[in-house]
């Protein structure tokens, strides 16, 4: 095991965990400000990579593509907000999970409908299709490297949206007291959508991204929803911040695991043992870190109560 | 007048009804699908006691009905093979035995449902739900990077398991040996759900505060339910894998815990027989929606959604009314 | 003098810059009724809270029959005789009068994780929640839904709830609360003969029920006990009437 190889896992433990950033930073959103509980979010994941893969095939555009993802998943999120979903804000959980759980099956069948069983793909492009050479002469594919750059970004640009901007003070706000930012005339149902338009749009432009590494397919999204929601138990609900921190966790301890745990194993069993018994517990790995966290901090790290 | 006992009643009736006139018209296809209406029913009744009863939204069943299908996947695997499954520090022996099956699925799933829900239970709400929906994708990836037993490809079970005086490979004998089982089930539930436990139970989902300021517990109260739940739900994927013939990680796949929750709210949350009108709904959309188009999810979608905004008591409370039981 | 059943010692908690309880120190003996009274926003509901358990104190302690209870949780205390009621009524509204009562004296006789036998065909269970309905008045409500009940049925409800647990100390919060004067009134007879049965710490707003049931009373203003006497020597303190017709005053 050389520290090259030992550093390109951990790029790609940050790259997997800026992708879940983006995933759960919606989800945490959406869940503070009008504490609704979205399993759908992973159904705006994969049309963003449809739309992105679809435009970018008809277009040979890489970029329009990722436009195309923002675009289609904002739009998605805000018919989809209009139509059912702010019927769902004053239910209860078991409601939101029901209606948002029929949403999945309408939103899986009709893309199967649409496109088809069959994956589609999204290539890299040219542009970024290389490796790049890192100080220490590590070799890493540029494409990843600029998914680390744009999540990094789309963070820094988050943060500074809620701190800075008027609709973030509203976002802020809402979180804090909804009933009272409605009484100072804010026009709430616009916010609610924005937001929930925001979130879908990072979750769309995540599948986009995510697509060029795997294959654009059906179902793609819940996995990673899932995910999201270890991040969000991890970090704490409603705290932008805690997704950020348990992305990156979660995105490091998986990769990390997948790594490391085969070659400690190999250290006292058998090659192929180990492999079997460490992948076996890699795969487990980042759910024994949120049952670790949940002993610790049952509001997760960020969670207030 | 109470209309509820006569719909339970009628339910059983059709669900008895329907595999006799199929065994009369050597339908045995249909008894298969009578079958699996009974077991997914079964699940159903189980998570009913934690959701319906509890107020506990647990989206990671799944788990349990996958821990009762591999107990029986590794027991019976193991027996075929004719090798045992541990010979040290003691030998254990596969089995084809359905009872030795059975009590092996219940108290693996129990131990599955005490450990998650010990963990899961020190929170509430949307984090329960994530937390439940976690651990049971836990179970999925575990089976599937887990390549004693099939891993991703599952396992098959060539002879369906014995039951002492039964031929088990007769598909009405099977029928009724499940219906029986749902039918035991059912009657433990419903005493249950009238026993001092169940008051309790029922009392901390409306009102958590009250339950614990008469000095009752409410994380115990409820990490036994979940317990309970978990079991039955677990027995339930022993059977549906016998059902089979074949386990596979499918079994513990969220899908697989959302579909078991649909079956409560199809038929009715918290109705003792919601699980079971649930379950034939469930199996008959798929057949006749099926028939008529692939994409046949989107109407279930549709359906789901049209529940859920416009009759919250499924179809129970559809037939009978917003009634509640005093006794 | 008797021992007291209930005491409070130098009790602190603050919410950030907030003083919610400072140093506040009362005791409960025997067969009174202690009330408890102050300007809104003084702190009597933290301070319930804290004697229920529902929230810890920053310091100090409670001790209950000369036992320390400071950190044992709302159950524990439940089990060792706090009876306790609230200001807005919290039963489960979509069970039966009856199965509340029940569900009260279940909690008293313990033995919850019984799964197979009827709960509403255990006479002793039955007999203990008909007998607390009766007292409060209810016995002919017992099939209702509690959800139907009017809002002063609720708060008899309430009190029944906590007359099955038998317990030692009742802690009541605001029991007269939307009652109407002549719910109020007969409220006022039930509590001055239930004193007997076990002394009651008592949070309440209306004045005439205070004076006329309290042995003692104890005055909050901004989290601090400015007073603790009898009922006239309460209307006599000089501190008291600047706190109270002083506020009046300014509002």
């Amino acid at each position: 095991m050389s520290i090259l190889l030992f550093i390109e896992q951990v790029l790609n433990g940050l790259q997997f965990g800026v992708m879940l950033f983006l995933m759960a930073a919606g989800l945490t959103l959406i869940f503070g400000v009008m504490g609704l509980i979205n399993l759908a979010h992973g159904s705006l994941y994969m049309v963003g990579a449809f739309a992105a893969a679809a435009v970018a095939g008809a277009t040979g555009s890489f970029l329009l593509g990722l436009a195309a993802s923002l675009v289609a998943a904002a739009a998605a999120g805000a018919i989809v907000e209009v139509a059912m979903i702010r019927r769902l804000y004053d239910k209860d959980h078991l409601d939101q999970v029901l209606a948002t759980f029929a949403l999945i099956l309408i939103f899986s069948e009709g893309t199967r409908w649409v496109f088809g069983s069959f994956p589609l793909y999204l290539d890299v492009p040219s542009w970024l299709a290389g490796p790049v050479t890192l100080p220490g002469g590590i070799q890493y594919p540029a494409y990843r490297l600029a998914i680390i750059g744009i999540g990094l970004a789309v963070a820094a640009g988050l943060f500074a949206l809620i701190r800075w901007t008027r609709i973030g003070i509203r976002i802020r706000a809402g979180e804090a007291d909804r009933e009272m930012i409605g009484a100072l005339g804010v026009n709430i149902s616009a916010l609610y959508t924005i937001v929930f338009a925001l979130g879908a749009a990072l979750a769309g432009f995540a599948g986009a991204l995510v697509g060029a590494i795997q294959s654009v397919q059906v179902g793609m999204g819940e996995p990673v929803l899932i995910l999201a929601f270890v991040v969000i138990v991890i970090g704490g609900i409603g705290s932008i911040k805690g997704a950020l921190v348990g992305s990156i966790l979660v995105g490091l301890t998986d990769t990390l695991g997948r790594f490391l745990l085969p070659v400690a194993f190999g250290a006292f069993l058998d090659p192929s043992s180990a492999t079997t018994i460490g992948s076996a517990l890699a795969s487990m790995s980042i759910y024994i870190l949120m049952a670790v966290i949940l002993l610790i901090r049952p509001t997760g790290l960020y969670g207030s109560d | 007048m109470r209309r509820e006992p006569l719909i339970n009643a009628a339910i059983l009736a059709v669900l008895l009804a329907v595999p006799l006139w199929a065994w009369w018209t050597d339908e045995p296809f249909t008894i298969t699908l009578a079958t699996r209406v009974v077991i997914l029913a079964l699940a159903g009744v189980g998570l009913n006691l934690a959701l319906g009863l509890g107020g506990m939204v647990s989206f990671g069943h799944a788990m349990f009905f996958g821990i009762g299908g591999y107990a029986m996947g590794i027991l019976a695997s193991q027996a075929q093979d004719y090798e045992p499954l541990m010979e040290w520090p003691i030998l254990i022996e596969g089995t084809k035995s359905m009872p030795v099956i059975w009590l092996t699925a219940i108290v693996f799933s129990a131990l599955g449902a005490l450990a998650v829900g010990a963990l899961s239970l020190r929170t509430t709400g949307v984090y329960f739900i994530m937390i439940t929906l976690a651990f049971g994708q836990m179970f999925y990836y575990f089976a599937i990077s887990w390549p004693a037993y099939g891993g991703e490809d599952g396992l098959s079970i060539y002879v369906r398991n014995e039951f002492p005086g039964l031929n088990t490979l007769d598909p009405i004998q099977f029928f009724a040996l499940c219906f029986a089982i749902l039918l035991a089930v059912l009657f433990f539930m419903s005493r249950l759900a009238k026993s001092a436990f169940g008051l309790a139970l029922v009392a901390a989902r409306q009102n958590q505060e009250r339950v614990q300021t008469v000095g009752i517990g409410v994380y115990r109260l409820r990490l036994a339910a979940f317990t309970i739940s978990g079991a039955i739900t677990g027995l339930a994927g022993a059977l549906f894998a016998d059902l089979n013939r074949f386990v596979s990680p499918t079994m513990f796949s969220w899908q697989t815990s959302g579909e078991i929750m649909v079956f409560v709210i199809l038929g009715g949350v918290g109705r003792l027989y919601g699980p079971v009108a649930g379950a034939a709904l469930f199996i008959v959309l798929e057949n006749v929606l099926g028939g008529l188009s692939e994409y046949w999810h989107i109407y279930l979608g549709a359906l789901l959604l049209g529940v859920v905004l416009f009759a919250r008591g499924g179809l129970i409370g559809l037939l009978a009314g917003r009634e509640v039981a005093h006794d | 003098m008797t021992e007291p059943i209930l005491e409070i010692r130098n009790l602190c908690k603050s919410f950030g810059a907030v003083v919610a309880s400072e140093e506040v120190s009362l005791d409960l003996r025997p067969g009174e009724i202690h009330a408890l009274i102050g300007p809104n926003g003084a702190g009597k509901s933290t301070l319930i809270k804290q004697i229920a358990g529902n929230i810890a104190p920053d310091s100090g302690s409670i001790l209950f029959e000369g036992r320390d209870v400071t950190a044992l949780d709302t159950v524990a205390r439940a089990r060792l005789g706090l009876g306790r009621t609230f200001q807005i009524s919290s039963l489960a509204m979509g069970l039966t009068v009856l199965q509340n009562a029940v569900l009260g004296a279940l909690g008293r006789r313990g033995r919850v994780f019984r799964f197979f036998r009827p709960v509403m065909r255990d006479r002793a269970l039955l007999d203990a929640a008909r007998d607390a309905l009766q007292q409060v008045g209810l016995e002919d409500f017992a099939a209702w839904r509690t959800a139907d009940l009017s809002h002063g049925q609720r708060r008899q409800l309430e009190v029944a709830v906590a007359l099955t647990l038998k317990p030692r100390v009742f802690l009541m919060d605001e029991p007269m609360a939307g009652l109407g004067a002549e719910g109020s009134l007969r409220l006022t007879g039930f509590l001055n003969e239930l004193r007997h049965e076990a002394p009651i710490l008592l949070v309440e707003h209306d004045m005439d029920a205070v004076f006329a049931l309290a042995d003692r009373i104890s005055v909050l203003v901004y989290g601090k006990v400015i007073a603790t006497g009898t009922g006239d020597e309460i209307r006599a303190n000089p501190e008291v009437r600047r706190a109270y017709l002083g506020e009046e005053d300014a509002a």
